[in-house]
């Protein structure tokens, strides 16, 4: 089984996500992760989706994907052929003692911070996957408090 | 223009003239609509579920898209087996269902049901009209949703206050732009290369064909590229009548209850050539031995069919009928004096044979009598089970459209609506075989059927048993025949019926008088002529009988309760692991 992160432009209307998620549940394919938003274009939104399984599975799942009335186009990217971010929200417990030390750590990883009290502070950090689970295990000895991950979001690269 | 009478405008430039339908509360500004309108049939079924297999039946005898609809919450959810029906056969249907006032949506109001949700996964696309101003667009894009591409069903749910709203400049589309659904009709010519080279180089070749040969018209066309190549033709039960039953190529149907000229071939073909056909488990036996030896050319409009069950060589995506105009031009006569000699050893005596009887009356002896009478003309409908599998193997049918039976979901009580819906668009007599079982599924709809006066003539074979269901208890569960005897209580303690003696007591001879409830009077309590045949003397007369009367009518056989359907694939065997009635103890 290998990850594959496809990227679905689709129509803008209120179903399309249903419908989008009840292609994979039906089937029983798994979404590891999923991400939605408008594009430049207000009556087309762009999907993000991170899902696994082996050939077969995965050439079934394009398939159904296209054969879907509001999908617009469909890409199935391979490793390496695409550029992908992911952001994250974290709060972490936080004394007067390590929060310099965590601000260190956010610099290394080119976070920021976004808001700060006594006990807490709360990070932005984006990047690769990857990079983002690094990050996570590396804070926290310090205590999490709260995470929100946006999944990945990803477009071919850049075409030379 | 109200939105009502938009709506009615959008059915006469789609070119509707039959609505099948069942009004209720939030139709009725549609409904009073209707009420003036003289050019197209609203028909008044007495079961939603009657009218979505009617527009279905409709669809499947001419072609065009059928149209039901049914009023929000129960008589919307009553449609959804017919849509389910039309979806897995790919029928073109456009089914309406009444919404609640746009505001009330999501309150858990008064017959509200989220229709959009509950048939999104058995329809090709749907849509909530959410205003007015969006309606028109809709109509236009759900018929050509329907008929487009691979057709299918689509709902579209229309809010009450959508119906009695004011649209100023109202105009109907004259064109269709979707650009996320452009189907693609001709078929890359390097695959079609490819695939005609490869079937040049056949010794053991196999035309599989498929619902899509008719969906698509390319009945002609079928018949030139089989007759041109030379080669054997095996049919789906959803392309009877698409290639012609009686030519000397066709070897019968295959999979389940399939020939053994059929099976064997795919087990042996070294090229097997798919047109409009998805591979269906029905089909294919145990996937892992199917088709050992071939190679597999699929050509289909759906690339969502193509590899989704067998791993294919050569993929054509198009539409059958297009592409086989194309191969027309380049396929040449192939040399198979070998190949069409095995094929005849396997065909035998017959492609399907079973045991006679001149004291009991055999289902298959009806379904040859019945192709006797009708010159093997009859346009006729099915539910599902045993009667389905006998008419399929033993009308032998000539003509593409002839036969509606429900072949993905196997739906009962499909064949009185479906007959009843093709007869209202031919204007001519539809047949119907039913089972016991089934018949009783959405028998109401000979009321619809007599008081309209539409010819439809219904066969029910009676066997007193869900038969289907009682073959498989019978082969695979030791006889534990468990609630499929339509004649059992619930105190009964179940029969093991070897019927050496006689069987179960409540059966017997009297049979034909204990059974609930008694055809004949039901028929005739709707003023349809009907007649109980127990005697294989009787069955040819009967048989003409029905055939010369102008009007509907029903004849139910008593037929022999424990006949098996046969050539038989266990579900899970492979292909050529077939049992004969001949294996029969």
């Amino acid at each position: 089984m290998s990850k594959h992160t496809i990227s679905i432009l689709v129509e803008n209307n209120s179903g399309a996500l249903s419908r989008i998620a009840g292609l994979f549940a039906a089937r029983g394919y798994n979404i590891m992760s999923l991400s939605v938003s408008e594009t430049d274009d207000e009556t087309m939104s762009r999907m993000t989706i991170v899902s696994g399984g082996d050939d077969t599975i995965m050439e079934q799942i394009n398939k159904q994907l296209n054969r879907l009335v509001d999908v617009i186009k469909v890409l199935d990217f391979a490793p390496g052929e695409s550029v992908e971010r992911e952001l994250m929200l974290i709060t972490l417990g936080a004394t007067n003692a390590n929060r310099h030390e965590i601000i260190g750590l956010v610099d290394i990883y080119k976070g920021t911070v976004v808001a700060v009290s006594s006990g807490e502070i709360t990070l932005e950090v984006s990047g690769r996957a990857d990079e983002i689970n690094d990050f996570i295990n590396l804070v926290r000895p310090y205590g999490i408090k709260e995470v929100a991950r946006s999944g990945p979001i990803a477009l071919s690269k850049a075409r030379k | 223009m109200k939105g009502s009478e938009i709506f009615v405008d959008a059915l006469r430039r789609e070119g509707v003239d039959t609505l099948f339908g069942y009004p209720g509360g939030v139709l009725i500004p549609i409904y009073d609509t209707l009420y003036d309108v003289k050019d197209i049939n609203i028909v008044l079924t007495r079961h939603e579920q009657g009218a979505a297999h009617a527009a279905d039946g409709y669809a499947r005898a001419t072609g065009r898209v059928g149209v039901c609809m049914g009023t929000s919450g129960p008589g919307a959810t009553n449609l959804v087996t017919g849509i389910a029906t039309a979806y897995l056969d790919s029928i073109p249907m456009v089914a309406i269902s009444g919404q609640v006032t746009s505001k009330l949506i999501g309150t858990d109001a008064f017959q509200e049901a989220d229709m959009v949700g509950i048939t999104r996964p058995i329809t090709k696309h749907n849509f909530l009209v959410k205003t007015i101003e969006e309606l028109p667009e809709i109509m236009k894009m759900a018929f050509h949703i329907a008929r487009s591409g691979r057709p299918g069903p689509v709902l579209v749910d229309i809010p009450k206050d959508v119906t009695t709203a004011i649209m100023d400049n109202y105009e109907y589309p004259e064109t269709v732009n979707m650009r996320s659904y452009k189907p693609k009709y001709e078929g890359h010519a390097g695959q079609i290369k490819k695939a005609v080279d490869l079937l040049a180089t056949a010794k053991r070749p196999l035309i599989y064909a498929g619902g899509g040969v008719i969906l698509s018209g390319a009945e002609k066309e079928l018949l030139e590229f089989a007759e041109k190549m030379g080669a054997p033709v095996t049919t789906t039960l959803m392309c009877l009548g698409g290639f012609p039953g009686t030519h000397k190529q066709f070897i019968g149907m295959p999979g389940m209850h399939g020939s053994k000229a059929a099976n064997f071939s795919f087990q042996n073909a070294d090229c097997i050539i798919s047109l409009g056909a998805r591979f269906d488990d029905r089909v294919t036996g145990d996937t892992s031995c199917f088709a050992p030896k071939a190679k597999i050319i699929h050509v289909d409009i759906d690339p969502a069919s193509i590899s989704k069950i067998i791993a294919v060589d050569i993929p054509v995506v198009g539409d059958v009928k297009t592409v086989l105009l194309e191969m027309n031009k380049m396929i040449a006569p192939l040399e198979l004096t070998k190949w069409w000699g095995e094929i005849t050893e396997w065909i035998g005596d017959g492609m399907f044979t079973y045991r006679h009887s001149d004291t009991v009356i055999k289902p298959q002896f009806v379904i040859e009598k019945f192709y006797e009478v009708t010159e093997g003309k009859a346009i006729f409908a099915t539910d599902v089970g045993q009667h389905q599998m006998w008419a399929a193997q033993y009308y032998k049918m000539d003509h593409p459209k002839q036969w509606l039976t429900s072949g993905g979901l196997g739906t009962m009580g499909f064949g009185i609506p479906a007959a009843m819906g093709a007869a209202f668009a031919l204007k001519a007599p539809v047949w119907n075989i039913s089972g016991d079982g089934g018949v009783q599924m959405n028998i109401q709809e000979l009321a619809t059927i007599r008081i309209n006066d539409v010819p439809v003539k219904t066969i029910i074979l009676n066997n007193e048993y869900l038969g289907m269901v009682r073959q498989w208890q019978d082969l695979f569960y030791k006889k534990r025949y468990s609630s499929v005897c339509l004649t059992a209580q619930v105190e009964c303690d179940g029969c093991t019926c070897e019927r050496t003696d006689g069987g179960c007591d409540k059966r017997g001879d009297e049979r034909e008088y204990t059974y609930v409830p008694d055809f004949v009077k039901l028929s005739e309590s709707y003023s349809i002529p009907a007649k109980r045949i127990t005697k294989p003397s009787e069955v040819e007369a009967a048989l003409k009988w029905a055939h010369e009367l102008d009007g509907p009518c029903v004849l139910e056989f008593m037929t022999d309760p424990e006949e098996n359907v046969y050539p038989m694939v266990p579900a899970g065997a492979a292909l050529d692991e077939m049992i004969f009635w001949e294996d029969e103890k």
